[in-house]
């Protein structure tokens, strides 16, 4: 029975490497967020669910929600074109504009939060346009979403960008020459291949914006029932030794996260049968 | 569909693939483009699709331009080398692909795309494989379903770049019989590449030869074999024999063996191409005048299933050759290794320099041998 779970490699060493994996993930992963489950448990039940049915509570969970889906498809469509211009063309400084792409990592986000701001608000470079057009942009949702959008910038590109390079172009030439227009080769050719690094992409970034603090806690503006986020919120409730409050609503955001991260995996799965029928 | 390729140049940065090139390739016919690597014949063949462009000359169907017009509209069927099927798709939206993404006007119906592609499953003897994935296909069979793929849409004729090259010997014999019996069965015009020179000869009515982005020669598969234009073609066709020499007084002299030259040929340094097969061996000097035997010792005895190759080195001259015989002659022989044996040169090919020394590299032009 163990030898038909174990499929034998080059490389020995299943039980080891196993181990590895389950103590690591336990001492990072696990083991901290249980606690937090148990930390939650010391509230009774009522009281868990007043913290959650608190109307700042959902509307931070939606706002949250909601800016981080909307950065995640922004970068989604962006992050697909920064990947194709530098797979696709050659041009000159194109090894520095690869390496802005990855700044949003390396900037503490704190830094970029306040850049942001400075650039968006109603007297800030571009926020002094767009508040001709009557948009405002700092101290709003479309702030928070500026600002994910940001921090979420590198997750697509760095996922589609591989599978671009290893694009087989005569694909595109056989699409051509069974008739097939630009529009066509892109949109069922192309596009169904990148599709699964872009759902990765797409989820890498959606997580790390909900997650996300340092960007946004400038630029929202925090007002409560409009620009918070629950990130925010749960350093409020922890600022007001509110312990017990704040891990409830981290509970929340934990499971709402694992079941959307799980709807994904699981459309991942759907789209790439084509390689897992190997 | 005839092709034409008149005066064609493509040159890329550094170095020309092709130049001024020629070609004519009559309505359905089976036809080979034959070369070495770098020889030009998948340029001249991705020219003739649309997916080059070349600096001069031009291309015509059925004598009609289409050097300036798109791939997409050039309706010519192409089978890429690695194949180039849409891994995402299964074999039977890969197969409807050409049908299912023309517009909405000229698109057939759902039942009619479905009942064409059936029929060519049914062609490539793929049917029942129709919702697989390529991945889960052999790559004979990968072949042929980009070969269904391109015949999908009717092109006007079609165009395979090295379309056995990546399968191992037994599935290209089945697949050069297979592509043979569609050949005849379509009487669609076929062009494939092939650096292969057995491959060519088996399956084509007509080889074209290439190298270094030129036409050597054009002709039936017996045509280039037996009267090579030139010393490429010569050895390219198959192993062969060299041997130097020089023409003098009408004589053509490659060491003590000797042979009658035509009237009229310069004299200078020449060259004598031989097959192995036709270098005869015997234990004892031929009985004829005529000095067309060499002496030669037995360097190395290799056996080739039914044929038997010897490895010879000439007395006079110490040029090392080849002489390949039959199992049965071999063995009335009785000869080994280290014997000194006489060998009869048959069939020569000599060539001579030519006169005009501005002619690149086969600067050499036949000679007709009387012995």
């Amino acid at each position: 029975m163990r030898k038909s779970f174990l499929r034998r490699g080059f490389l020995p060493g299943f039980g080891m490497t196993m181990g590895y994996t389950i103590i690591y993930l336990s001492l990072l992963v696990l083991i901290p967020l249980s606690v937090l489950f148990l930390k939650a448990t010391t509230m009774s039940w009522e009281q868990f669910v007043g913290t959650i049915l608190d109307p700042r509570v959902i509307a931070s969970i939606r706002v949250s929600i909601l800016t981080s889906f909307f950065a995640a498809c922004v970068n989604a469509v962006f992050g697909v074109l920064v990947a194709w211009v530098l797979t696709r063309y050659d041009f000159f400084g194109k090894r520095i504009i690869d390496g802005i792409v990855d700044l949003p990592f390396a900037l503490p986000t704190a830094v970029g939060g306040i850049a942001l701001t400075s650039i968006y608000a109603e007297n800030g470079w571009i926020g002094q346009y767009l508040a001709e057009w009557g948009v405002k942009v700092a101290y709003t949702p479309i702030g928070i979403w500026v600002a994910l959008t940001f921090i979420g910038l590198p997750f697509v590109v760095r996922t589609v960008q591989p599978v671009l390079q290893d694009w087989d172009l005569q694909m595109e030439e056989a699409a051509a020459t069974l008739g097939a227009t630009r529009f066509a080769t892109f949109t069922r050719v192309i596009l169904p291949h990148l599709l699964p690094a872009i759902i990765t992409g797409f989820a890498l970034a959606f997580a790390r914006a909900l997650g996300e603090y340092g960007s946004v806690v400038f630029i929202s503006g925090n007002m409560p029932l409009k620009t918070e986020i629950v990130p925010l919120l749960i350093m409020t409730k922890l600022e007001q030794f509110d312990y017990a409050g704040a891990t409830a609503i981290a509970t929340v955001m934990l499971v709402a996260s694992f079941v959307m991260l799980l709807l994904i995996n699981y459309l991942q799965w759907r789209i790439n049968k084509f390689d897992a029928a190997r | 569909m005839s092709i034409e390729v008149v005066n064609i140049t493509k040159s890329y940065k550094n170095f020309t693939a092709l130049e001024n090139v020629n070609l004519h390739i009559p309505e359905g016919e089976l036809v080979a483009l034959l070369g070495p690597s770098g020889s030009g014949k998948t340029t001249l063949l991705r020219l003739i699709a649309g997916l080059e462009q070349a600096q001069q000359g031009s291309i015509l169907f059925n004598g009609e331009d289409n050097t300036n017009r798109d791939v997409r509209e050039r309706k010519v069927g192409f089978v890429f080398q690695h194949y180039a099927l849409f891994r995402h798709m299964n074999i039977f939206d890969n197969i409807a692909f050409g049908l299912t993404v023309r517009s909405r006007k000229t698109r057939p119906s759902k039942e009619e795309i479905r009942e064409k592609v059936h029929s060519l499953l049914r062609l490539v003897q793929l049917e029942g494989l129709a919702h697989r994935y390529p991945s889960q296909l052999s790559g004979g069979q990968r072949q042929r379903v980009a070969l269904a793929r391109a015949l999908a849409v009717e092109p006007k004729f079609l165009l395979l770049d090295e379309p056995f090259g990546a399968l191992d010997t037994k599935v290209r014999q089945e697949l050069r019989r297979w592509l043979r019996h569609l050949h005849g069965k379509l009487g669609l015009t076929i062009l494939f590449v092939t650096h292969d020179q057995e491959e060519a000869m088996e399956l084509a009515d007509r080889v074209v030869v290439m190298n270094e982005g030129r036409v050597e020669q054009v002709g039936s598969p017996e045509e280039i074999y037996l009267k090579p234009a030139n010393p490429f073609v010569y050895s390219f066709l198959g192993r062969v024999n060299l041997f130097r020499g020089r023409i003098q007084n009408g004589r053509i002299k490659l060491g003590e063996a000797e042979f009658t030259a035509e009237q009229g040929v310069s004299e200078g340094p020449a060259i004598g191409y031989m097959r192995p097969h036709d270098a005869e061996v015997s234990l004892h000097p031929p009985q004829s005048a005529a000095a067309t035997a060499v002496q030669a010792h037995i360097e190395r005895i290799t056996l080739l299933g039914p044929l038997v190759r010897l490895e010879l080195r000439r007395l006079d001259t110490k040029e090392v050759f080849e002489a390949e015989m039959g199992r049965q002659r071999f063995l009335e022989l009785l000869v080994e290794e280290g014997d000194v044996v006489y060998v009869t040169l048959n069939n020569l090919s000599i060539y001579v320099e030519s006169e005009l020394q501005s002619v690149p590299t086969p600067a050499l032009t036949p000679v007709h041998v009387t012995v």
